[in-house]
């Protein structure tokens, strides 16, 4: 290749051909088609989610058409005989309130842990070590949900349950603690721990990636004013990295209410509107998807349908929502 | 003669960032001392266990760090008392990882003898002994969705990588954002909406390349946002050499960009498949689950390892709960071993 390079480019060998190479800043016909093939291509992600939009919708409009906005506030799952649609009611109010009382509980408990783990990180542990730890992070991110389902049914339970029945003798007298009956297993407090186990990576890594961005200088700045490494953190990172810990804790709530086996394998799926986190009912709307999905009817069918498709687009507006928090922070990195 | 005056208030600069020998020394001893007070509380009180005996650790830790801001000056205790918060935040957070790597190996590993890999639950009920049957159709079946998977998938997510950090078109921040949200969508939506396109259009029934279409859209946003990453890393005068020599830029990136990262890429579709090889709520829309070792994709159920594992744990006998954790064992291990040959080869280009 060089020999021909030579050959083509330089006027003595070939003085026959003295018109130079052609410098445009215009594509070729080449690059125009493969700048085309690339940008449809990259509109993928854009179709698919429409497409998941439009099709969740074409077929649960009728539930929407029958129920109306009773479909989102109701508390009923009643396929009827399955014949007769008008013996028929569904409504997902119980299980929207479930699938936003098990991530809040989630989030209340990752975010903190999340922190801390990221802040250790980043400023506390040797640096080879954190390169080991970063990619267990990575790793734990990936373990399946339903592994921390069987675990968290087989395993952690029995201290859940425990957890439960202590914070209920003392702390009973309040509201949130309060149980209808002595039965502690499969709550949403269980259910909300695990995810909260489950939404940790994802929050720590977003949190870690924000403060390792945080201005050095500044933070030399506080050291040689006397500060310590608290200070800071508390004055420099923390402040320099809040909304990134809030995105990365919105993209754990994200996770958390779209959970669907864990939720599934460690709570009892009931249809009532529960804040008593320690009493063993709960829901969540995907738990229910699949819940009643192998049962379900023609018509149920499409009722759970429309159930996915407000699933759906609340944690598409969740995403959203932090993406643009996390992006102001970091710029073009996300 | 004259003395230098020295006044007390003078600040000594502190180096917080280098541990000294007295710190850590002061570190060690103050560990020692609330493990000594820890193991009083545990022997006091109701506490049992090591659970009970790390949150009377955590106690004490909080309660001596507090102890020592009277002995000390403010900022030293304030920071030693943060220092102990995000330490102890963080053995907290690592405690439940252990526990279910610990469980998932102790609890699966009665489940495994000589032909459990090799042999399917056609004839073996759930509850049978454990010398009989196995999860030889599970392994199948995932490892044929997750191949259709990434041969749907990968070439879509590296083209809008590329269409991302190579052409940089107008739509390069809607293509970003919209694949951030999509790694937002829940596995189930995803399985419903293959379910109500795929399923019940094309192929009337469960198939394992409607499962395999749903691990792919959950996929997606993870192959392009580390593909991406991995193109940034080219630097930008390997492309502006590229084009200098006359290239255009279909031949720049085919021949100059891709063979450059070409590991880095294999990183990114390893690292997507690690993320959906345990994805189980789709597929339990999509590919159901067989008990026969097949490998007609197109149609009718197909097993696989995650609806393995939630079948036979919901069978509910002792022997199933047991396989149940086996296939765990073997899940955890196929994502272990995909995730450490994306680590090695990522480690291997970053080194170059």
């Amino acid at each position: 290749m060089p020999t021909q390079l030579v050959s083509d480019a330089s006027p003595e060998t070939s003085p026959d051909d003295p018109v130079g190479r052609v410098i445009a800043t215009e594509y070729g016909p080449s690059d125009k088609v493969f700048r085309g093939v690339i940008t449809s291509g990259a509109m993928m992600s854009l179709v698919v989610l429409a497409l998941i939009g439009a099709f969740l919708l074409f077929r649960g409009l009728e539930i929407f058409r029958d129920f109306g906005f009773g479909f989102i506030t109701n508390v009923v799952w009643d396929p009827g005989d399955g014949i007769d649609k008008a013996t028929a009611s569904f409504g997902i109010g119980a299980m929207l309130v479930g699938s936003v009382v098990t991530a809040v509980i989630a989030l209340l408990i990752a975010t903190p842990f999340a922190m801390g783990t990221a802040l250790f990180l980043e400023f506390y542990c040797p640096s080879w070590l954190r390169i080991f730890l970063t990619s267990v992070l990575d790793l734990v991110a990936a373990i399946p949900s339903v592994i921390y389902g069987v675990w968290g049914y087989a395993v952690f339970m029995k201290y859940g349950t425990s957890w439960g029945r202590a914070l209920n003798e003392h702390l009973g007298w309040l509201p949130l603690f309060h149980v209808p009956s002595q039965n502690f297993e499969r709550s949403p407090l269980i259910a909300g721990m695990v995810l909260a186990l489950m939404i940790v990576p994802i929050t720590t890594s977003v949190a870690r990636a924000v403060y390792s961005q945080a201005p050095r200088d500044q933070i030399d700045a506080v050291y040689a004013l006397g500060g310590s490494r608290w200070s800071g953190i508390r004055h420099i990172v923390l402040p320099f990295g809040r909304s990134g810990l809030i995105g990365g804790a919105m993209l754990g709530l994200g996770r958390a209410l779209g959970e669907t086996v864990a939720v599934y394998l460690v709570l009892n799926l009931v249809f009532r509107i529960n804040f008593e986190i320690l009493a063993s009912v709960g829901g969540n709307v995907a738990s229910l998807i699949a819940n009643k999905f192998a049962e379900a009817g023609e018509y149920e069918l499409k009722a759970l349908m429309a159930a996915g498709l407000v699933l759906f687009l609340v944690t598409l507006l969740v995403n959203f929502a932090a993406t643009a928090i996390v992006g102001r922070t970091r710029g073009t990195e996300s | 003669m004259t003395t230098t005056f020295i006044p007390d208030t003078l600040v000594k600069p502190a180096r917080p960032w280098r541990r000294t020998h007295r710190s850590t020394l002061a570190m060690l001893g103050f560990m020692v001392l609330a493990g000594l007070s820890s193991t009083g509380i545990v022997a006091v009180t109701g506490l049992a266990g090591p659970l009970g005996w790390y949150v009377a650790f955590v106690f004490s830790l909080a309660v001596l760090g507090f102890l020592g801001s009277f002995f000390r000056d403010r900022v030293v205790a304030v920071d030693l008392f943060a220092t102990v918060l995000i330490c102890t935040a963080f053995m907290t957070v690592l405690i439940p990882w252990v526990s279910i790597f610990y469980s998932v190996i102790k609890r699966g590993a009665p489940a495994f003898y000589k032909g459990y890999l090799t042999t399917d639950m056609l004839v073996t009920s759930s509850g049978e002994a454990l010398n009989l049957g196995g999860l030889s159709h599970a392994i199948v079946g995932t490892l044929l969705m997750l191949t259709i998977a990434s041969l749907i998938c990968i070439p879509l997510g590296i083209i809008a990588a590329i269409y991302i950090v190579e052409i940089k078109g107008r739509f390069a921040g809607v293509v970003r954002f919209l694949t951030q949200a999509m790694s937002g969508v829940p596995s189930i939506v995803a399985g419903l909406f293959i379910y109500s396109t795929l399923v019940i259009l094309v192929f009337h029934s469960f198939s394992g390349i409607a499962g395999a279409c749903a691990l792919a859209i959950l996929m997606l946003p993870t192959v392009t946002r580390t593909a991406e990453e991995v193109l940034k890393l080219v630097p930008d005068h390997l492309r502006a050499a590229s084009y200098a020599l006359g290239a255009s830029q279909t031949q720049t990136t085919f021949k100059v960009v891709l063979p450059s990262v070409r590991s880095g890429l294999i990183t990114a579709s390893v690292l997507g498949l690690a993320r959906v090889a345990g994805e189980t709520a789709p597929l339990l829309l999509t590919s159901g689950y067989f008990i026969k070792l097949t490998t007609n994709v197109r149609n009718g159920a197909i097993g696989s390892l995650p609806t393995y594992i939630f079948s036979t744990l919901g069978a509910g006998t002792t022997e199933s709960v047991t396989r149940a954790w086996g296939g765990a064992c073997v899940l955890l291990a196929l994502i272990l071993i995909l995730f450490i040959g994306a680590r090695s080869l990522g480690g291997r280009n970053k080194g170059r």
